[in-house]
């Protein structure tokens, strides 16, 4: 037993050590379910921000929904948007500290339902901010009704008997849409199922960051993530269902990568 | 002194937000108030003093830009109109609740619903009574002529940032359009960061240094507890608007048997009612509040003892009647005249109610 012990003594040592929370998350326990992705995304925002040294310029922009608050957790400027409207917010912030670095992060229902708007035109302007979207398909926050992304036949509270697109219209494909606008510089779908998705998903978000630097035009970020909670699944079932059924409906990969639209394509003649 | 310009009352508000050192306008169109957007773009004041002018695609994204700038310790503004205002409820809550200051612009027209593009005060109780949800109240300011339109920004910034709370200007149709005589302010300077540190640097959210904790803006508040005292704090600060910003102007009360109580440009109209009703040898006063809120009840209460009665006129169904009410008391009677719909009464109607409604009635 304490040969184990002193073997252990060995290993912690700062040699060994390979990975550490990032400074920029406090010892608060997070409010989320476990098995929600909502932590590990948020995890990555620290680690890319305190990476990339921009602590000090960043204002992170939360939304109504569970990660309301995120600015529990990271220790950077935050405001707090209303239901659906951060990307006004953002623009709102950008436009008068356009030095500075901005952030929305937003859950289906923020970005996709109640924020539509808000979210085509701030990447139709082509925002010089950054959006991290959080597509679990669900409204977590509030007991798990239907999702604008809830996808065909799921049961939520809403939809008890599962969605039915006669009533309830298609599972929609929000960044599919986005990518379609002038304005957007980078779009990419990811996850974080497993560590190998967690590390490209981190360095998209780090891209997303970079690409604000270079006012490129809106950097987009959708997370395919789990609600544990919303879909009454445990963790693990979580991330098989996640994989089994939301991938086929929103596949990984980039969807635009470039910069916002040269103004000449879409200028008038005379 | 300042240059004088004949100008219209919406040009103004656009003169007097560059001129003041305003940092950004974000607003939709609507009529009658869309000459505030068109004059700042026509202006460019990003090229002189790097004020920032955006287009929003809606009066709610407007706000929520307002929201986002304003937390960022920046002098922020929007302009709408009714059905405009309407939209901005929710936002304009959260600024309440967050403590963030701005200036919004009411040009009224008549409603409900789309109503109609003629002058109406018929915002009165949605600016003065909530509008948003929660307890929360605005500081409101009814310009009465093209020069208050342009004095309000001014004062309205000075106000929201010593209350950090959104001020509205409730003003209508009839002033937004009105060509008059006005002395602008000469060029202020906006803010420099290191005023801003100064003004707003315990809360301004304009990145998180390392010898400071992070800045929070939120209206969120999960402990109920915590949340009364949030509540306990607005009302306090509530209170002293009341005890430190009423405003009003008092016109020949002294020796009045009847006072008329109109604000904006329903008060013009009262001024030459003054002049008709005194050339008939009836001694009528006008007391214009200012502020609509906090509302001059005080002046109103003193006089409830000294006159036979009040005549509340309003370009809607009787709204500021109702707080005449409460400072009266039942000390003397209280009547209401107006006109709806988008039609401005004239001095001799006004008289004629007074008469019927007061004298007679
Ligand atoms: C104006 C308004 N409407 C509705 C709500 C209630 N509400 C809060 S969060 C939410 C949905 C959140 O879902 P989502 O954006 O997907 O975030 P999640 O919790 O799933 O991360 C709703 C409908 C609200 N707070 N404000
Ligand atoms: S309800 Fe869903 S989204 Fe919210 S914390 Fe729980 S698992 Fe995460
Ligand atoms: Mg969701």
């Amino acid at each position: 037993m304490s040969e184990v012990a002193d073997r252990i003594k060995e290993i912690i040592n700062p040699e060994n050590l390979v990975y550490a929370k990032s400074p920029l998350l406090n010892d608060d326990i997070m409010h989320y379910c476990p098995g929600c992705s909502h932590g590990v995304v948020h995890r990555l925002i620290a680690e890319v921000i305190d990476e990339m040294g921009i602590q000090e310029q960043t204002i992170g922009v939360s939304p109504v929904g569970c990660a309301v608050f995120a600015y529990n957790y990271i220790d950077i400027d935050w405001q707090e948007a209303a239901h659906g409207r951060a990307p006004a917010v953002a623009t709102g912030i950008k436009r008068v500290m356009p030095e500075k670095v901005v952030f929305t992060y937003q859950g289906d229902g923020d970005l996709a339902a109640i924020g539509t708007a808000e979210t085509f035109h701030a990447v139709n302007r082509g925002e010089n901010i950054v959006m991290i979207f959080i597509n679990n398909a669900i409204y977590g926050m509030t007991g798990g009704q239907m999702a604008p992304t809830t996808l065909i036949g799921q049961v939520t509270a809403t939809t008890p008997n599962g969605r039915n697109v006669d009533l309830n219209g298609y599972p929609l494909r929000i960044t599919e849409l986005l990518a379609q606008l002038p304005g957007a510089a980078y779009v990419t779908r990811q996850s974080v199922q497993n560590p190998a998705a967690v590390r490209k998903a981190k360095k998209a978000i780090r891209k997303a960051f970079e690409i604000q630097a270079m006012k490129k035009g809106t950097a987009f970020v959708e997370v395919v993530s789990t609600c544990s909670s919303g879909w009454k699944l445990n963790p693990v079932e979580s991330n098989k269902w996640m994989e089994e059924n939301m991938f086929p409906q929103y596949p990984l990969g980039d969807l635009k990568d470039g910069s916002r639209a040269d103004a000449g394509l879409y200028s008038i003649k005379g | 002194m300042g240059e004088l310009r004949l100008m219209k009352g919406n040009e103004v508000i656009a003169e007097a937000a560059i001129r003041c050192g305003c940092d950004a306008y974000f607003g939709y169109p609507i009529t009658p108030q869309s000459e505030v957007m068109e004059t700042l773009m026509a202006n460019r004041p990003w090229e002189d003093t790097g004020m920032v002018v955006l287009q929003a695609e809606s009066e709610i994204a407007s706000i929520h830009m307002v929201y986002g700038a304003a937390g960022s310790g920046k002098r922020v503004m929007t302009s709408s109109s009714s059905p405009g205002i309407s939209l901005m409820a929710e936002g304009i809550s959260y600024m309440a609740g967050a403590e963030l200051p701005c200036v919004i612009v009411n040009v009224q027209r008549g409603g409900p619903g789309l109503g109609t593009i003629q002058p109406s005060q018929a915002d009165y109780n949605q600016a003065t009574k909530g509008g948003g949800h929660g307890d929360y109240s605005l500081l409101v300011l009814a310009p009465a002529s093209v020069q208050e339109m342009h004095d309000f920004v001014v004062l309205g910034f000075e106000l929201a940032f010593k209350y950090r709370n959104p001020v509205m200007i409730l003003a209508d149709g009839v002033i937004g359009q009105l060509m008059e005589k006005v002395v602008l302010i000469d060029q202020r300077p906006r803010w420099t960061n290191e005023q801003i540190a100064e003004i707003s640097g315990t809360w301004a959210t304009t990145g998180k240094s390392k010898n400071r904790k992070k800045h929070v803006i939120t209206s969120l508040e999960m402990d109920s507890f915590i949340m009364e005292n949030n509540n306990l704090r607005l009302q306090a600060k509530y209170d002293q608007m009341k005890d430190e910003e009423v405003r009003f102007e008092a016109i020949e009360c002294d020796d009045a048997e009847y006072i008329m109580v109109a604000f904006g440009s329903a008060a013009r109209i009262c001024q030459k009612t003054v002049q008709i009703a005194r050339q008939k040898g009836v001694k009528v006063g006008l007391i214009r509040p200012i502020t609509l809120l906090p509302f001059p009840e005080k002046i109103i209460a003193e006089y409830a003892t000294k006159v036979k009665g009040f005549l509340s006129v309003e370009f809607n169904a009787g709204q500021m009647v109702n707080d005449i009410r409460l400072a009266v008391n039942g000390k003397t009677k209280v009547e209401y005249f107006g006109r709806m719909g988008g039609i401005v009464p004239t001095p001799d109607e006004v008289e004629a109610a007074l008469e019927q409604k007061l004298i007679r009635g």
